[in-house]
């Protein structure tokens, strides 16, 4: 039995220009101890997914489907299990940790109330336990530091503490949205090795959503590509990227300009991101593709292709990969 | 050698800073921005300026144009020191440089519409000119950046953000300049539509012999468009050199340490991948470090990092650094 | 791969297409505007208030200098609301008829209000934005200059103006107007900060647009919503603040009047049975108030979605 499975979710918004639906018909399944990377461009639905699977969905949004987490059906199940299982089982991180740490208390109370509160430590307990948790996260002399206030930290070290608090309660599955887009370069690659480690320090299933093909590369099992809200492609990370077979999978890995290649045209697929009140008919990405017939008026199925490999096309993938 | 377009030397930028109770009085406390930053740029070249947050690189760009004040000399043409006009003449030069900005919708008036917003520039440079010569212009320079033509009449907030920022060059390259900053100008957009913008700045780099100064922090964008490439670190320049150069061999730690972090969308190269770690924080740009500032995180530092702020140098490859050169994996364990 | 000119072309235009017409940050107001219900019972409000000030006079029966003498002496008994005679509300103290009196009072009232507001649009909005815009020291020196002109207790300054200078609509204009920008002149100053590290400002700015040019194209029409939003609920409290210097004894003179004043005349004579001296003058009052706050509180809801 895989830890998280969704089935057939769809997300929708009533907003005052009608109806968007942010995700369509989305299932995917995670297994314990697995990466999976969800990779999409604003609009594509990723973060609106992982705020369903927590139940954090804006109050005009409504989810449909099925989400079972190690077997129950967690998708509007009522708020007191769904705080159970936030506290303990799946934690999030977001891309600006200040929005989850509170800015007027010190870093040891937050940590010890998680502890206190959800493990039934008792205080000096917790707190021996957070300073061991920053130590993890390798903040430097973390018995000191535990005593500051969120915005005391550098954005880095802040988001480390947010990993830490994440982690205090050894969930079973974390979801990582964007957690390195505010950072710089050099602390981007501290946090995601940092993440590679406790990974394998912690065995967590991990769900990393992020923008960006290089984080996912270097640190994912498995990728789903999204756009518009639907799943355009899945495969394991090597032959994903070795041998993409969605022309938007395609597209978007040519767009991106590579440190390791000089002279490589970035070749941009043309067009805007759609418009989520009044997407295209049919797949989302046929106003912008390049292969795109008439037939795509009408969405492709997820189909199987290859082992592990599913794709959301009517083209074949030898055509697109061509 | 024919004069540089652009010749920036010795810029310093310091900003006074009070902290809130300090009584009118008080002596503010100085924060040096930017430092002793040399470059020259020529007509039809891109300098890419790269570094992390608060490397002072958006500084540098605003003190190019006097939006901060600065010292130094940042030389028109070989001649002209745009930093010692007075502001009646300089208004000259405005329109000779013109800037592109990070956030695409944040950089245009939500008031205004977009034939206004592009329009703006003509109004105030190129008074001479008719309302039918200004729409005619706006029109052209629309098509030129490819937004269609029944466009004009609506408001920012209608369009997605790459077309924003093909909006906000339409504004930068309708008086004509002859140099266009570009500080972050693709970071704030999706990775398909970045690949837009930069072929669009390059297609018309080409056509207009445009020169950019490129600010980024991804270096691999860097890399596509620049001639060259500026490193900074705490308002200093760290190494300079050809793009080509400086991305097959660069010399600075902090270079290196730079390019090691970039993410490679390729698992096989993630794989093999060896980071250079950058120990501690970014010191306060209030309270440097002695000597190079990039000693306290350097794997290399040594005592006479701390004595010595290291010289550029002269040459085409600059790298302020007492021990440059390849670090190796000896050294980062 | 995906060079081909023309097909990006053919792409653009299926694309531009699919798009809707365009529609300014005010047309999406107006509809916010006009779908919330207290916002457009207080605009009716306002319409018919403004409507009574405007042409009431049409239908009056008697002038308000008028004397009714056959009421005259048995107001509490004769002088009610009456069809029969013409006095629709009724008539006042000295056989005067009301309905006559209370469209003039209406009449007063609002413009004083909107005489008060816009002093404050006018003055407020310019001297906030230079002093927000320019910075700095001269922002320190106008804005502490508010600050000692806000701690004189403004009513003995309006009452001082009024006795010494008599009790003229204009010296209650000039007292009015002299207080009502301070308030506004802060608002807007605070909101030109945060206006002035917008990058389309900077952009300007790069572009060597000029300080006047920028307030002007730039700030004010980014401001408008907020002072839009002050000035409707500054009316209000304008003819709040007259009615109270009209209460004292101490507003327009006769034979002009104001709500105020005629609520003052009608609460003195409650007593004797003439209840209605009181009720259709502060029904109108209470109207107006009510018609002002409504929309105010519509109009920022519409420019400010976030808010909500």
């Amino acid at each position: 039995m895989p830890l998280l499975e969704i089935e057939n979710l769809n997300i929708t918004f009533d907003t005052g220009d009608g109806t968007v639906h942010a995700v369509n018909d989305l299932s995917l399944a995670l297994d314990r101890g697995e990466t999976l990377g969800i990779v999409g461009e604003s609009g594509s639905g990723k973060s609106q997914t992982a705020f369903a699977i927590l139940g954090l969905l804006a109050r005009n949004g409504r989810a449909t489907g099925s989400i079972r987490f190690d077997g129950d059906e967690i998708l509007n199940a009522p708020a007191r299990t769904l705080n159970r299982i936030r506290a303990e089982r799946i934690a999030i991180i977001f891309q600006d940790p200040m929005t989850s740490l509170n800015p007027y208390m010190r870093i040891s109370d937050q940590m010890v109330e998680v502890l206190t509160l959800h493990q039934g430590m008792g205080r000096r307990a917790a707190e021996a336990e957070a300073v061991r948790m920053l130590d993890a996260v390798r903040i430097p002399s973390a018995r000191e530091r535990i005593r500051l206030y969120p915005h005391e930290f550098s954005g880095g070290m802040r988001q480390r503490v947010m990993i830490a608090m994440s982690l205090l309660c050894r969930p079973d599955l974390l979801i990582a949205d964007e957690p390195t887009t505010a950072l710089d370069v050099t602390v981007q690659a501290q946090i995601m090795a940092l993440l590679q480690e406790l990974q394998g320090e912690f065995g967590m299933a991990t769900m990393l959503i992020t923008h960006d093909l290089g984080v996912v590369a270097g640190f994912c099992e498995r990728v789903t590509v999204m756009y518009g809200g639907r799943v355009m492609e899945r495969a394991p990370t090597d032959p994903l990227f070795e041998r993409p077979t969605h022309p938007y999978t395609r597209g978007l890995l040519n767009a991106v300009p590579r440190l390791d290649r000089a002279d490589e045209a970035m070749a941009a697929i043309p067009g805007n991101p759609p418009n989520m009140a009044r997407p295209p008919r049919g797949c989302p990405f046929r106003p912008r593709c390049a292969f795109a017939g008439e037939d795509c008026a009408e969405m492709p199925p997820l189909s199987q292709a290859g082992p592990a490999r599913q794709r959301a096309c009517h083209r074949t993938a030898e055509e697109v990969a061509a | 050698m024919t004069t540089p377009l652009l010749s920036a030397r010795e810029i310093d930028v310091t900003f006074g800073t009070t902290r809130p109770g300090d009584m009118p009085w008080t002596a503010p406390r100085k924060l040096r921005a930017v430092s002793g930053v040399s470059f020259d740029l020529a007509a039809g070249k891109t300098l890419g300026v790269v570094g992390e947050s608060g490397c002072g690189k958006s500084t540098l760009a605003r003190a190019l144009i006097r939006m901060v004040p600065a010292s130094g000399q940042v030389l028109w043409q070989g001649d002209t020191d745009l930093l010692s006009l007075s502001p009646a003449a300089m208004q000259r030069y405005r329109s000779e440089i013109q800037m592109i900005f990070q956030d695409p919708l944040a950089s245009l008036n939500p008031r205004m519409t977009l034939g206004e917003i592009i329009a703006e520039p003509l109004r105030t440079h190129r008074r001479d000119l008719s309302r039918a010569d200004i729409r005619d212009r706006v029109r052209r320079m629309m098509d030129r950046v490819g937004l269609l033509p029944q466009m004009i009449n609506r408001y920012p907030h209608e369009f997605s953000g790459g077309q924003c920022q093909r909006i906000g060059i339409a504004r930068a390259l309708i008086v004509e300049p002859r140099l266009l900053i570009c500080d972050e100008p693709v970071s704030a957009l999706d990775v398909s539509i970045q690949a837009q913008v930069i072929e669009l700045l390059q297609e018309l780099q080409r056509d207009l012999n445009l020169a950019i100064l490129f600010i980024a922090h991804d270096l691999s964008v860097v890399r596509h468009i620049s001639d060259e490439v500026m490193v900074l670190y705490l308002g200093r320049v760290m190494e300079a050199a050809p793009a080509e150069r400086l991305y097959a061999a660069p010399r600075h730690p902090y270079t290196q340490a730079l390019l090691s972090a970039v993410p490679v969308p390729d698992p096989a190269v993630e794989r093999d991948k060896r980071i250079i770690p950058l120990t501690g924080d970014l010191p306060s740009p209030m309270a440097p470090p002695s000597g190079c500032v990039f000693r306290t995180r350097c794997p290399r530092a040594e005592a006479a990092c701390a004595a010595e702020v290291p010289a550029p140098g002269p040459g085409p490859h600059r790298c302020a650094c007492l021990f440059p050169g390849t670090i190796t994996a000896d050294e980062v364990a | 791969m995906v060079h081909d000119t023309q097909r990006m072309q053919s792409l653009a235009e299926r694309m531009a297409e699919d798009e809707v017409a365009g529609r300014s940050l005010w047309a999406d107001a107006r509809r916010r505007f006009f779908s919330n219900k207290a916002a457009v019972i207080g605009l009716a409000l306002l319409a018919f208030v403004a409507a009574f000030a405007l042409f009431g006079g049409q239908f009056a029966q008697w002038s308000n200098e008028e004397l009714d003498y056959n009421v005259m002496g048995v107001v509490a008994q004769e002088g009610g609301p009456s069809l029969a005679n013409g006095h629709y509300f009724g008539v006042d103290e000295l056989g005067r008829d009301l309905f006559a009196r209370t469209v003039q009072g209406t009449q007063v009232s609002l413009l004083v209000g909107l005489v008060g507001a816009l002093v404050a649009v006018v003055v407020g909005t310019i001297y906030g934005a230079t002093a927000g815009y320019v910075g700095g020291r001269v922002d320190a020196a106008m804005m502490r200059a508010v600050d000692v002109l806000m701690a004189i207790p403004y009513m003995f300054v309006l009452i001082l103006i009024l006795v010494m200078y008599g009790r003229s609509m204009i010296a209650l204009f000039v007292g009015l107007g002299l207080i009502s920008w301070l308030e506004m002149s802060r608002i807007v100053r605070g909101q030109t900060l945060s206006l002035k590290n917008r990058e389309f400002i900077e952009a300007a700015r790069a572009t060597g647009v000029s300080g006047v040019t920028i307030i002007r194209r730039h700030i004010v029409p980014n401001l408008l919503g907020v002072i839009a939003v002050y000035a409707t609920l500054l009316v209000p409290l304008m003819i709040l603040t007259e009615s109270f210097i009209s209460f004292l004894g101490l507003g327009v003179q006769e034979p002009l009047t104001s709500l105020g004043a005629l609520i003052s005349q009608g609460a003195s004579t409650m007593a004797y049975g003439t209840i209605w001296q009181l009720a259709f003058p502060l029904l109108f009052f209470c109207l107006t108030l009510f018609g002002f706050f409504f929309v105010g509180d519509g109009l920022r809801d519409a420019l400010d979605p976030k808010d909500r």
